[in-house]
């Protein structure tokens, strides 16, 4: 594909479950659709690595079902900017895209709550959820000893995970405690007994592993590798060797696309009505960024956004009542992972808080608001443009979430040149501040 | 799996299984350091899912590239900060 400009009705950020599920309910109603994502990959990042190596059949239907759709899959392709209604302007390793559309659907997922606490930047400290994607696509993990440490119910599947891969699972150590997930774990066989089931084939392939609740870990040692954590129940500490310390505390939104297009938040998720379409007209949005529901949530909502931006309002009203039992669902997922104050008040004063630019909690703490932090000590203003230490920073200081200004992703200054050869784009994309370094 | 793939990571040729991502076939080559923080700090990847920018290489001549993003191609020639 070269850079002129493409053109469809619906466009969908995001090849996931809600992203998906949204272009094949849009895309089986005759509407010309695409869907953009930043990966070589269909399925995002749940069910990353199901094309190569089919292991679930959830994942591989909808697959299939999605090239069979007639939707076009435009991969490696992040979105920078919007410069105008209408228009998303987007990068691809051989440079800038100009895409246009008459309805947009934003599915751009979750990633994992990364908590800084001493010895969290050490080679071998990697995200829980994300070791297990590295692992599927070939991350070497065999032999290797592995402590999961942090909260959500990823962890246990990614113990399973790197178990199945040849990863010495040393334990895991679930923050939440036990009384709660136990309780969570009564709810789900009442209502959706499919997943209690999925658990407990977790539960038996682990058996032999500690697994703790109750449990955070408080520090990482080791010199340029990590070597062991230490982890506490809150009375006694102690320190477990590991070559890796796979470690997330659960998932955050990734709303800054939707902030990017002015979309309006409520409690930190992008605000959608029934029909999941946002406060900007023509803009839907569906799965994790509007709360984190998991697979079925996503799918529910992809299926509704899609139905509805299609105009098939009759079909999507059908799906509101399954809809309504994942919202259930996910409301019992937020108040059984809950975070424990502990976990929030890891960081010693020397912690790099932010990991691109190497600012100190020291000195972030020092600031009462977002914005002060990055001005005075630089942090959330490196190439990850705060997603992660900004994420940790509404948890552990209550920072507040501020504008998102383009481009949405570092880019290189050769894509927004290939798209203003053709359009106004460039001077419209307002590049500001130092997010254009890159 | 598909046949393996050929390629260059810091002047080393290696061959891994079609379907590696480059981040794991970066780490299978034995290399400690991805990136250099601005402190000067070795770095690897983290989220695995192309958000913390720590797995950052230099892929063709081309910095600043995710290698956690990326699949491994026939004849890459790939640069870490090591």
């Amino acid at each position: 594909m070269n850079s002129r400009a493409h053109e469809f009705e619906i466009v969908i950020v995001g090849a996931g479950p809600a992203g998906l599920a949204a272009a094949c309910a849009a895309a089986e109603n005759g509407k010309r659709v695409a869907v953009l994502d930043d990966t070589p990959w269909l399925g995002g990042q749940i069910w990353r690595g199901e094309q190569a190596q089919p292991a679930q059949p959830g994942a591989q239907k909808w697959i299939e079902r999605f090239r069979r759709s007639g939707a076009t899959l435009i991969d490696q392709t992040s979105v920078i900017a919007s410069p105008r209604p209408g228009v998303l302007t987007a990068e691809h390793p051989s440079g800038g895209r100009e895409i246009r559309f008459q309805k947009l659907i934003l599915a751009t997922g979750a990633r994992e709550l990364l908590l800084p606490f001493p010895g969290w930047m050490l080679p071998g400290v990697v995200a829980a959820g994300g070791l297990q994607v590295l692992a599927k696509h070939g991350w070497p993990v065999a032999g290797k000893k592995v402590v999961v440490a942090g909260t959500g119910p990823l962890l246990l599947a990614v113990a399973d995970g790197l178990k199945k891969y040849g990863a010495h699972v040393v334990s895991t150590a679930e923050q939440a405690p036990l009384a709660r997930v136990a309780g969570f774990g009564l709810k789900l066989l009442l209502a959706h007994p499919g997943k209690i089931l999925q658990g407990l084939g977790i539960k038996s392939r682990l058996l032999g592993v500690p697994q703790r609740f109750g449990v955070w870990p408080v520090r990482a040692e080791g010199d340029r590798q990590v070597r062991s954590v230490t982890l506490t129940d809150g009375q006694k500490t102690w320190t477990e060797d590991c070559d890796l310390l796979a470690c997330g505390f659960n998932l955050v939104p990734n709303v800054e696309l939707p902030l990017a297009l002015s979309c309006e938040l409520c409690d930190g998720f992008v605000r959608v009505d029934k029909w999941q379409a946002t406060s900007v007209e023509n803009i839907y949005c569906a799965g994790e960024p509007t709360g984190i529901g998991g697979v079925d949530c996503a799918l529910a909502e992809g299926r509704i956004a899609g139905l509805a931006a299609a105009g098939r309002k009759d079909e999507a009203r059908q799906l509101f009542a399954g809809r309504a039992r994942w919202h259930r669902f996910r409301a019992a997922m937020a108040e059984t992972f809950a975070l424990r104050p502990e976990v929030k008040t890891l960081a010693a004063d020397d912690t790099i808080f932010c990991r691109c630019e190497d600012a100190t909690f020291g000195r972030v703490k020092q600031f009462s608001n977002w914005r002060d932090a990055k001005l005075q000590t630089r942090c959330g203003m490196g190439a990850c443009q705060g997603r992660t230490c900004g994420a940790a920073a509404r948890v552990v200081l209550g920072f507040g979430m501020e504008s998102v200004r383009p481009p949405v992703l570092p880019a290189r200054i050769l894509s927004l040149l290939t798209i203003s050869s053709d359009s106004t784009t460039i001077a419209e994309t307002k590049i500001t501040g130092t997010n254009q370094t890159l | 799996m598909a046949d393996s793939v050929q390629l260059r990571i810091n002047g080393r040729m290696i061959a891994v299984p079609g379907g590696t991502v480059l981040a794991a076939a970066i780490a299978a080559a034995g290399v400690t350091q991805f990136r250099r923080s601005v402190s000067g700090q070795p770095r690897t990847p983290v989220c695995g899912m192309g958000v913390c920018m720590e797995c950052r290489v230099t892929i063709n001549g081309q910095a600043q590239r995710r290698s956690c993003q990326t699949l491994c191609e026939p004849g890459m020639e790939v640069q870490t900060d090591e």
